[in-house]
């Protein structure tokens, strides 16, 4: 009750509010550590720095998402996979299309007419070089600024207001392979981002550049000397395997870390409390293991930095070596959880009043654990103390042969050595697949239900390692992969994961791989979409079906939610197939090659025959 | 030119030997040569199985694989069907690997020799068959094991009860 009075309380805000105050205001919530009250707003892809995709809007709930239909809808012109989150600032809406990265801003009061629009025009032969279709995970709005990346490697600032560009900062280098799909993370004035390209031997790195001039602050690397890697004094990791002098060069053959991956593609959280982001590092290069004996440090795993400064505090390896392109980059979801006990609350406040009291509680408790949530793509939820590092918990989530679980001792997985990748040798049955248990399609948690919720596929594969040479630009791979349904289940699933009990609570088997990102509300309804087309409402609590809606085309892209000027809550997604996954549609592949889109074709050979390639954001209200 | 086509079955020559030196300066002409030594050059590739077996090979280790996998593609276009945005001639596909293309598809000029660029050529336009069908089409084969069944009988949990965690919303 108390809430619903924030929400008309927060309504009266944002129509009163000038542009200038309402920026303050955003501002001045930016600085406390947790998002105080819902504002109704969605201005960045993972909702917030905890990276919970939860709103405590509930104007939609359990007994009504029924009844949801199209609000308005809008065509973004590009026919490739729509992985980008609609965001939401006031009145307006921003969202950003795959190459050639067009952002529009459209005006919420007028059904998404366009405000204006922007066109970085990359360079077309960045598309080339992009792995896995020419997707954008989207924009981030800070104080008035919008910033995203183009696929060639530029970040953009432009004027919130006007779409005018303010900055635009050239990072990578396409001729090496180097692309941007991800979504930056502003803190403290600083834009963070990220390359992609472990396909192509890039070298990986994650860069601050300074919101008002554009330029660089820092650059810390995955791979190479400690110095490169902003590792120094401050630096301590929490087990054995990742202490010692300059290991980003040590544990690779000579010379091998320069072109070792560790790309930085996908999220980054933050605590404000502990000052510290936490993102993690993608896959090594090449594909093929047996080319780069060692631990290929700083790959697969996961850095603790200082904002400020981008200096390491510590490091934790989901998989030292790895095998199967297992990259390490799903989001690291920031809760408290009490660990053992039998009571759970966590660190994002719902909007209820109870819950500042609720949280000293359990602080003083001090049974409360400040963890990182992770569902990887090596297919285990990881639970996380995230001041140290250390693994509290690491449960398979879908049906795993690669490896037999995580030492909690040395914190290191156990290979299973029947499936080690042997050049010339076809492996069968390594599951996850290369795509992994879950890829870039982050998750959501409720504080409410205390629930993960996982869109993911269900996938395994045939692995062949063989020779690969280093031709810059082109692909450092060494591996023939062919992927299909693991274990003989459906290729997809959504499930709710309970950290705490470290089980899987309920599932909901799909056809095809969930490739949608997803999020929870505190109407209890969570949102996800399939790559048929369908967008679904699903009950927080039981699983159950809501609603569903048959969009125009295959869905990959994060939904978000978010009150309208009319004070009425929204849902939004784009629908458009591609992706990885998506690929075989929206690229137009000849899946009778069961190794195309780098073998995700195999899995996909009836895609074609259930959804065509689109382009269009839903927006979706109740009546 | 057709004729020499619909003659290919009947023919089925098989030159195994790598290419003569007359062929291998001829070469250098094709993109300006006239229709008819261009026709000749192609229908010497395309029957030639041991340039396309060659072919194959280089087409692995330039990596040319990585974007076009098997033929099936990824991010680059696929090269077995019959679609294509730049030409399926002989000097149309060389164009394409030496010169490269707008849209990401990368220059090999001075990275590949000529003399490996034509086994390439004529292993791209195996892969649509548009070569003899006599040249073997060195395909591999290895990868293309059993399907997995494609559906089977639900294992995956749909339980309904609450988590304990959830059991006092606050
Ligand atoms: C970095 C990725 C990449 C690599 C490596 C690459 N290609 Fe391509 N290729 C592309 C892309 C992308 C296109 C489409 C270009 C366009 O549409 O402008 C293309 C186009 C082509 C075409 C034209 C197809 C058509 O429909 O007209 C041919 C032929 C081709 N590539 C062959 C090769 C061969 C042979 C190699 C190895 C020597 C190779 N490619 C290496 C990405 C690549």
């Amino acid at each position: 009750m108390h809430y619903i009075g924030l929400m008309h309380v927060s309504l009266l805000v944002l129509r009163i509010l000038t542009r200038a105050s309402l920026l303050l205001a955003l501002l001045a919530s930016a600085a406390t550590a947790q998002p105080s009250a819902e504002d109704g707003q969605w201005t960045m892809p993972a909702k917030n720095f905890q990276n919970t995709r939860y709103s405590a809007l509930d104007q939609i709930k359990i007994d009504n998402a029924k009844n949801l239909r199209v609000a308005w809808t809008f065509s973004t012109g590009v026919n490739r996979g729509q992985e980008a989150a609609p965001i939401v600032v006031g009145d307006t809406m921003f969202l950003v299309t795959p190459y050639p990265n067009i952002l529009y801003a459209l005006d919420l009061k007028n059904k998404g007419a366009v405000k204006w629009k922007f066109e970085p025009q990359p360079a077309a032969a960045a598309q080339g070089v992009a792995c896995c279709d020419v997707v954008n995970r989207g924009c981030v709005f800070d104080k008035g600024k919008i910033f995203f990346n183009t696929l060639d490697d530029n970040v953009c600032a432009l004027d919130a207001a006007t779409g005018k560009s303010l900055w635009k900062t050239k990072v990578g280098e396409i001729n090496r392979g180097e692309t941007m799909t991800m979504v930056p993370l502003v803190v403290h004035d600083k834009v963070l981002v990220g390359n992609s390209g472990g396909e192509f031997g890039v070298r990986g790195w994650l860069t601050a550049l300074d919101t008002n001039s554009g330029q660089i602050v820092w650059r810390a690397y995955s791979t190479g000397p400690d110095s490169d890697c902003l590792i120094g004094p401050e630096f301590k990791p929490f087990y054995e395997s990742e202490r010692g002098k300059d290991l980003g060069v040590k544990t690779w053959p000579p010379e091998r870390w320069q072109i070792g991956g560790g790309t930085v593609w996908g999220w980054i959280s933050y605590d404000a409390g502990a000052n510290l982001i936490f993102y993690g590092t993608g896959n090594p290069a090449p594909w093929n293991p047996e080319l780069r004996p060692g631990d290929n440090k700083w790959t697969c795993g996961v850095f603790a930095r200082n904002p400020d400064t981008g200096q390491a505090q510590w490091f934790y390896q989901w998989n030292p070596h790895d095998e199967f392109a297992h990259d390490g980059v799903s989001e690291n979801i920031i809760v408290d959880l009490s660990i053992g006990g039998s009571a759970v609350a966590s660190a994002v406040p719902s909007g209820n009043n109870n819950s500042d009291a609720l949280r000293t509680a359990h602080t003083t408790a001090s049974a409360m654990r400040k963890v990182l949530i992770s569902a990887q793509r090596n297919g285990y939820v990881y639970v996380l103390d995230r001041l140290t590092g250390q693994v509290l918990s690491a449960d398979p989530f879908i049906r795993i042969t690669a490896s037999k679980g995580v030492d909690l001792k040395t914190g290191r997985i156990i290979n299973n050595e029947e499936k080690t990748p042997q050049i010339g040798k076809v492996i069968r049955d390594v599951a996850p697949a290369s795509a992994g248990g879950k890829d870039w399609q982050p998750c959501a948690w409720s504080p409410r239900t205390n629930l993960l919720y996982i869109p993911h596929q269900n996938l395994a594969m045939d692995y062949e390692a063989v020779e690969a040479s280093y031709i810059e630009g082109t692909p450092y791979l060494g591996a023939n992969i062919k992927m299909y349904a693991n274990g003989g289940g459906k290729r997809g699933e959504y499930c709710a994961w309970d950290s705490v009990r470290r089980k899987k609570v309920w599932a909901i088997p799909e056809e095809f791989p969930v490739w949608s990102g997803t999020l929870a509300t505190a109407g209890d309804v969570t949102f996800y979409g399939t790559m048929e087309g369908f967008f679904k409402a699903v009950n927080a609590r039981t699983g159950e079906p809501l609603w569903q809606f048959k969009t125009e085309s295959g869905i990959v892209g994060q939904p978000t939610t978010f009150l309208g000027p009319d004070g009425r809550q929204y849902v939004a997604v784009l629908s458009g197939v591609g992706g990885w996954a998506g690929a075989v549609v929206s690229a137009d592949l000849d899946t009778r090659d069961p190794t195309a889109a780098l073998g995700f074709a195999n899995a996909m050979k009836d895609l074609p025959q259930v959804t065509a390639k689109g382009g269009t954001l839903y927006v979706f209200a109740l009546p | 030119m057709l004729m020499l086509m619909s003659c290919k079955r009947e023919e089925r020559a098989l030159v195994t030997q790598s290419p003569s030196l007359e062929m291998q300066r001829s070469r250098y002409e094709v993109n300006v040569a006239s229709n008819g030594e261009s026709a000749r050059i192609k229908t010497w590739f395309d029957r030639n199985s041991w340039s396309m077996a060659q072919g194959k090979q280089l087409y692995d280790a330039y990596n040319c694989v990585g974007c076009h996998a098997h033929g099936g593609g990824g991010m680059g276009p696929p090269l077995m069907d019959e679609k294509w945005i730049y030409g399926s001639e002989p000097q149309q596909i060389y164009g394409s690997i030496v010169y490269g293309r707008p849209n990401g598809m990368p220059s090999f000029h001075g990275k590949i020799p000529d003399s490996q660029v034509w086994p390439i050529v004529a292993y791209v336009r195996s892969m649509s068959g548009l070569a003899d069908q006599s040249a073997a089409n060195p395909r591999d084969d290895h990868m293309k094991g059993p399907l997995p069944p494609s559906s089977v009988p639900e294992s995956t949990p749909h339980e309904v009860s609450l988590p304990e965690s959830a059991e006092q919303p606050r």
